[in-house]
C-alpha cells in the first residue's frame, strides 16, 4: 500500500458507511457476547431484511462500548439527523421494536442516557475507536485515521524524530511500573546493531483487569501499528505479541488483523514503499502470571519454563535469544499512533506533571457501573468511583479500592481525593498497576482480601528463588491462621518480618511486590488483623469468641 | 475414555497427530516451538500424555525432562484427560469478591468434585482460571467454551444440569 | 586480546578485577566469603537462593554476588547486619520448607545447608515447619533421590545439562510444588537418558541425592571434578 492508497481506502470506506441513513452498532466484545450480543446482531440483520430496511440501515459488530454491566449494548445512529441513541440490556426479543423505531421515537425502556458521567467524564485516546469500528475490518480502522501515524513515521520522519516525539510525550509504561517509554526506546535504539525485537506484552495476568483484552478485541490494528512504529524507531524488523491463551477472541481478532495488514502491505516487506520491513508473530501464553515479568516472558517465548533471571543485563541489551529487545505493554503501544499523529506536545498537555496522558481502568467489584473506562491522569479516585462508577450498590458504604492487583494495595476512604498518578498511588502504598480497579464495600473482609492475593502469589510463584517460593507459602498460612483466629501477636510480627524479607530479597517483581496487599491492609485496617488474634485485645471480631457469644 | 493411540505418531494416519506434526514443521522443528506444540497437542487430544511429550521431545530435539518441566509449569496444560463437559470458574479478584467461592462450593456439594477434578463418570470437570477478563460480569464461568456471567448458585447448577443432561 | 582491569571496594577492601568477573569471583579471589547455596563454581550461576545478596552503594536493590558483574569504582558490602538477618531468615525458610532432619541424614556433617546455617548463625527456626509428604526414589541401581532433603538449588539440573550433556534432570511444577525430576517424571531407575555418572550426586548440597549403601553422616561429596572439567574445556 502506498500513502495515496491509504487515503483512497479511507475515503472509500467513509463513503461505503456514509451511504446508509441509519447505522446500528452492536458491541461484540467478550463481555457483551457472553450476554448474548451475537444473537442480537443476527436478529437485527434478519429483522431489517424482513422489514426491507437492509439497504438503509447498516448493522456493524463493534468493539467494547465500556459499560459491560449493562450489556449487550447497542448504539443506533441517524446519519441524516447526526445523532445517536444508546440501548442497554438488549435481547433478541427487543429487536423488532428497535427496527420499528428507526424512523420514529427511540424505545424508552431500553434507553441508556449518554449524558451520564460514565460517558461524559471519560477522555478517550486509547479507546477512541471503541464502539465505532468493526475490529475485523482493516478499512474501518483506516477510515478513522489508522496507519496514518505509521505512514508519517516512515515517510515524513526518521527513527530519531519518532524517538523524540515519544520522549516529548512523557508517556510512561502502562504495564504498571511506569518506566518512561521514550527512555526505554532510546536504550534499545542505541544497543548494538544486528537483530532486534519488539515484544508486545499482552499477558494480562492481574486478576481483575481486562484493559488489554479489550484493546486487542476492539481495536487490534492500533497495537500492530504501535509495534511497527516502535520497530522502526528502535531498528527492529520483527515483533512478537505474547497473549494469554485464555483470551481466544483476542487471539482470533489479532490473527485476522495481522493477516489483513500483511495483505495490505502494512506489515511485511517495504512498508509504504520504504526499505522498512516488519513482521509480527503471535505467541500464546499458557497460564502463568509470572510471564508478565520481562525476562520470564522472554523465556516463555523461547519455549522454556517462564522463570525470570536476574537483571541486569536488561532485555534492552540482551533479551530474546540474546538480542536487544523492546518490551511494551498493550496499552503503551496503543498510545503510540495518536502520539505520532498529533505530536508528543499534544499528549503531554493531558494529565499531570509527571504522569502524562490518560489511563484505561477496568472498573469492577462492588460498584454500580462496571466496565472499561479511560480517564485523564490526575483525576480523583472519588470521581472515578462515585461519578463514573455511579457509587456503591444498594446504599452500602465504601471501604477501599484495590489497584494494581496482587502487586498493589487497598486504598481507604481518606485518600479518595488524591489524584490518580504513578507517584501518588505509590505514596499511599499501592501502585498504578496495569489498570485493574476493584471497589470493595463494607461487606469485604480486608484480611480475607490479603489472603486471597497471597494465595494468588503463592500459586503463581515460579519457585525459582527461595524467598518468594517459601516465603509466600508461609505468609499465606499465617494469614489463614489469623482468619481462623488461631494466631497470636508473635505470628503477626513474623508476618511483617516475612513481608520485609520477601519484598527485599526476591528475584523478580512478583516476589518483590507480593507483600504489598498485606502491607497496605495492615497500614489502613490493622484492627481487622489484631482483633482476630488470640492475644490481640479483640473487640468481638475474634472468630472463636464471636462464635461463643452467638451460642450464648 | 479416548486415549492417544500407541503407535508411531510420525507415521500415524490420525489427523490429530498430523496437526501436531504440522505445527512443529511450521516452526522448523526448532526447540523454541515447544510451548506452541504443546498447545496444539492439547487442542487436538484434550490433554497431553507421555506419548505426545515423547514425540514432541524427539521432533524438536528437547530433553524429555525439559518437556515435562514446561508442560507442568504452565497451568493451562493438563496431563490428564478432562471430563466430557467442563466448567471453568473464574477466580479473579472481582469474581472472588462477588462469590466465585460459593459457586465452587455448591458444585462440590452437588457433584462431589472440587476444582481440578473430574466426576467419576467422566461427565464433568470443574476447573478454575485466573480471570477471563469479564470482570464486569462477575462472577463468571465458562461452561463448555461459552462464557456465562453474573451467575448465581442456582443458575449455575441449573445450567450444568442441562449441559450434562440430568 | 586485551582485558580491561578495574578496581572496586568489597567490604572496605580495595581489590582489582578483570572486566566480566562477578562479585562472587572477585570476593573469593580476595579471601572474602559470601554465603551461597545454589551457586557452585563451574556451573552457570542462576541467582536463585538469594543468600549471596550484597549491598551495592548507589543501588537501592540488593544484588546477587553470583550473577552481578563488577564495575569500576563499585562499593560492595557483603556482610552488613541487615544482610545477616535476611540470610538467617532465608535459611529458616529452607529448613522449614521440607523435612531436613540432620540427625538421621547420610550427609550430616557434609551438608552445605547445615554448614551455611552454622556460618550465618542460624541456630533455630522461627517459621512453622511445613512437613510436606514427599517421596524417596530408590529405584536407581547406584543412587537415591530423597525429595525431603532437596532445596531446589538446581545444581543437579545444571551439572547434568552443562557438564554431562545428558539433561536427565529438570524441574517440574512451580512454586512450592516444584520438584526435580528425571525424564518424564519417571523413577530414576527407569530413566533412559541417565548415564549413571553420578555428577548430580556430588554437586548436590544436601542429602537429597546420595549414593546407595551409605549410613548416617557417611556421604561426603567429591567435587574436584567440576573445576577440573571446566578448566579442561576452557578455550585458550
Amino acid at each position: 500500500m502506498t500513502p495515496d492508497e491509504l487515503k483512497t481506502t479511507a475515503e472509500k470506506q467513509r463513503e461505503a458507511v456514509g451511504k446508509y441513513p441509519h447505522r446500528v452498532h452492536v458491541c461484540m466484545a467478550a463481555g457483551c457476547i457472553s450476554s448474548g450480543s451475537d444473537k442480537v446482531k443476527d436478529a437485527l440483520t434478519d429483522e431489517l431484511k424482513k422489514a426491507g430496511k437492509d439497504k438503509c440501515c447498516l448493522v456493524k459488530g463493534v468493539g467494547c462500548m465500556g459499560l459491560c454491566s449493562a450489556g449487550p449494548l447497542v448504539e443506533v445512529a441517524d446519519s441524516v439527523a447526526g445523532n445517536s441513541v444508546m440501548y442497554k440490556n438488549v435481547t433478541a426479543e427487543d429487536v423488532p421494536a428497535l427496527v420499528a423505531s428507526l424512523e420514529g421515537k427511540p424505545v424508552p425502556h431500553l434507553l441508556l442516557p449518554k449524558d451520564i458521567p460514565f460517558f461524559t467524564a471519560q477522555h478517550k485516546i486509547v479507546l477512541e475507536n471503541f464502539g465505532l469500528i468493526d475490529p475485523d475490518t482493516i478499512a474501518d480502522y483506516i477510515m478513522m485515521g489508522g496507519y496514518e501515524a505509521l505512514n508519517k513515521a516512515l515517510t515524513d520522519m526518521g527513527p530519531a524524530e519518532v524517538l523524540h516525539e515519544v520522549t516529548a510525550s512523557g508517556l510512561r509504561g502502562r504495564g504498571g511500573a511506569g518506566y518512561p517509554t521514550g527512555l526505554k526506546w532510546s536504550t534499545v535504539a542505541k544497543a548494538g546493531g544486528g537483530q532486534k525485537y519488539v515484544i508486545c506484552n499482552a499477558d494480562e495476568g492481574d486478576p481483575g483487569a481486562f484493559m488489554d483484552r479489550s484493546v486487542l478485541e476492539s481495536d487490534p490494528h492500533r497495537v500492530l501499528e504501535g509495534m511497527a512504529i516502535a520497530g522502526f524507531a528502535v531498528g527492529a524488523n520483527a515483533g512478537y505479541i505474547y497473549v494469554r491463551a485464555e483470551y481466544p477472541l483476542a487471539v482470533k481478532r489479532l490473527k485476522n488483523a495481522i493477516r489483513q495488514a500483511e495483505r495490505s502491505g502494512l506489515l511485511g516487506q517495504n512498508i509504504f514503499g520504504t526499505p522498512f520491513n516488519f513482521k509480527i508473530d503471535i505467541r500464546l501464553g499458557a497460564g502463568a502470571f509470572v510471564c508478565g515479568e520481562e525476562t520470564a516472558l522472554i523465556a516463555s517465548i523461547e519455549g522454556l519454563r517462564g522463570q525470570p533471571r536476574p537483571r541486569p543485563p536488561y532485555p534492552a541489551v540482551s533479551g530474546l535469544w540474546g538480542c536487544p529487545t523492546l518490551i511494551n505493554n498493550v496499552e503503551t503501544l496503543a498510545n503510540i499512533p495518536p502520539i505520532i499523529r498529533k505530536g508528543g506536545k499534544w499528549f503531554a498537555s493531558i494529565g499531570t506533571e509527571k504522569s502524562k496522558g490518560t489511563k484505561v481502568f477496568a472498573l469492577a467489584g462492588q460498584v454500580n457501573n462496571t466496565g472499561l473506562i479511560e480517564v485523564p491522569m490526575g483525576i480523583k479516585l472519588r470521581d472515578i468511583i462515585f461519578d463514573i462508577g455511579g457509587g456503591i450498590p444498594e446504599g452500602r458504604k465504601f471501604k477501599a479500592v484495590q489497584t494494581g492487583g496482587p502487586s498493589g494495595g487497598c486504598i481507604p476512604e481518606q485518600h479518595l481525593d488524591m489524584p490518580v498518578d504513578y507517584e501518588s498511588l505509590a505514596s499511599v502504598g499501592s501502585i498504578m498497576g496495569s489498570g485493574g480497579m476493584i471497589v470493595m464495600d463494607e461487606s469485604s473482609d480486608m484480611v480475607d482480601v490479603a489472603k486471597y492475593f497471597m494465595e494468588f502469589c503463592m500459586t503463581e510463584s515460579c519457585g525459582k528463588c527461595v524467598p518468594c517460593r517459601a516465603g509466600t507459602a508461609q505468609m499465606h498460612d499465617l494469614l489463614a491462621r489469623i482468619m481462623e483466629g488461631d494466631a497470636t501477636m508473635r505470628d503477626l510480627a513474623l508476618l511483617e518480618k516475612l513481608c520485609d524479607l520477601v519484598k527485599n530479597t526476591s528475584l523478580c517483581g512478583l516476589g518483590m511486590t507480593a507483600p504489598n496487599p498485606v502491607l497496605s491492609t495492615l497500614q489502613y485496617f490493622r484492627e481487622e488483623y489484631t482483633s482476630r488474634l488470640l492475644d490481640g485485645g479483640g473487640n468481638g471480631r475474634h472468630p472463636k469468641t464471636a462464635a461463643a457469644a452467638e451460642v450464648r | 475414555m479416548e486415549t492417544a493411540v500407541v503407535e508411531n505418531p510420525a507415521t500415524s494416519k490420525d489427523t490429530r497427530w498430523k496437526l501436531l506434526t504440522a505445527t512443529m514443521r511450521r516452526h522448523g522443528n526448532r526447540p523454541h516451538a515447544l510451548i506452541e506444540s504443546l498447545h496444539t497437542a492439547q487442542e487436538a487430544f484434550g490433554y497431553i500424555d507421555d506419548v505426545a511429550m515423547k514425540y514432541v521431545a524427539e521432533s524438536l530435539r528437547v530433553p524429555l525432562s525439559k518437556v515435562y518441566g514446561v508442560a507442568t509449569f504452565y497451568h493451562y496444560f493438563t496431563l490428564k484427560p478432562q471430563g466430557k463437559h467442563t466448567c471453568v470458574v473464574c477466580t479473579g479478584t472481582a469474581c472472588y469478591i462477588k462469590g466465585a467461592g460459593q459457586l465452587l462450593q455448591a458444585m462440590e456439594e452437588k457433584y462431589g468434585v472440587s476444582a481440578g477434578e473430574t466426576t467419576e463418570d467422566g461427565e464433568l470437570s470443574v476447573l478454575t482460571a485466573r480471570c477471563f477478563g469479564c470482570c464486569g460480569l462477575a462472577p463468571a464461568a465458562v461452561i463448555d467454551g461459552a462464557v456465562a456471567g453474573k451467575l448465581t448458585v442456582a443458575e449455575t447448577l441449573e445450567r450444568l444440569d442441562k449441559v450434562i443432561g440430568k | 586480546m586485551t582485558v580491561n582491569v578495574l578496581t572496586l571496594t568489597i567490604d572496605d577492601q580495595q581489590v582489582s578485577a578483570r572486566e566480566g568477573q562477578t562479585i562472587m569471583q572477585v570476593a573469593t579471589e580476595n579471601g572474602i566469603f559470601i554465603p551461597r547455596l545454589c551457586h557452585i563454581e563451574g556451573l552457570d550461576p542462576v541467582g536463585a537462593c538469594r543468600l549471596c545478596l550484597c549491598e551495592v552503594k548507589g543501588t537501592p536493590k540488593l544484588l546477587p554476588a553470583c550473577t552481578t558483574k563488577v564495575s569500576e569504582g563499585m562499593e560492595v558490602s557483603t556482610s552488613t547486619e541487615r544482610l545477616g538477618e535476611y540470610r538467617k531468615m532465608i535459611l529458616e525458610l529452607l529448613f522449614a520448607e521440607r523435612n531436613h532432619v540432620c540427625a538421621v541424614c547420610v550427609s550430616n556433617g557434609h551438608c552445605d545447608l547445615q554448614s551455611m546455617a552454622q556460618k550465618v548463625g542460624m541456630d533455630h527456626v522461627t517459621v512453622p515447619y511445613r512437613y510436606p509428604k514427599l517421596q524417596v526414589d530408590a529405584t536407581h541401581e547406584r543412587f537415591i533421590a530423597d525429595h525431603n532433603r532437596c532445596i531446589l538449588c538446581t545444581r543437579c539440573v545444571r551439572v547434568c545439562d552443562q557438564i554431562e550433556g545428558a539433561h536427565t534432570w529438570d524441574v517440574m511444577g512451580r512454586g512450592e510444588g516444584s520438584r526435580v525430576i528425571t525424564d518424564l517424571n519417571q523413577p530414576w531407575g527407569d530413566s533412559e537418558t541417565c548415564t549413571k555418572c553420578g555428577k548430580c550426586v556430588h554437586v548436590c548440597p544436601t542429602g537429597a541425592l546420595t549414593e546407595k549403601g551409605r549410613s548416617v553422616a557417611e556421604m561426603a561429596k567429591q567435587r574436584r571434578f567440576l573445576p577440573y572439567l571446566t578448566k579442561m574445556r576452557e578455550e585458550w
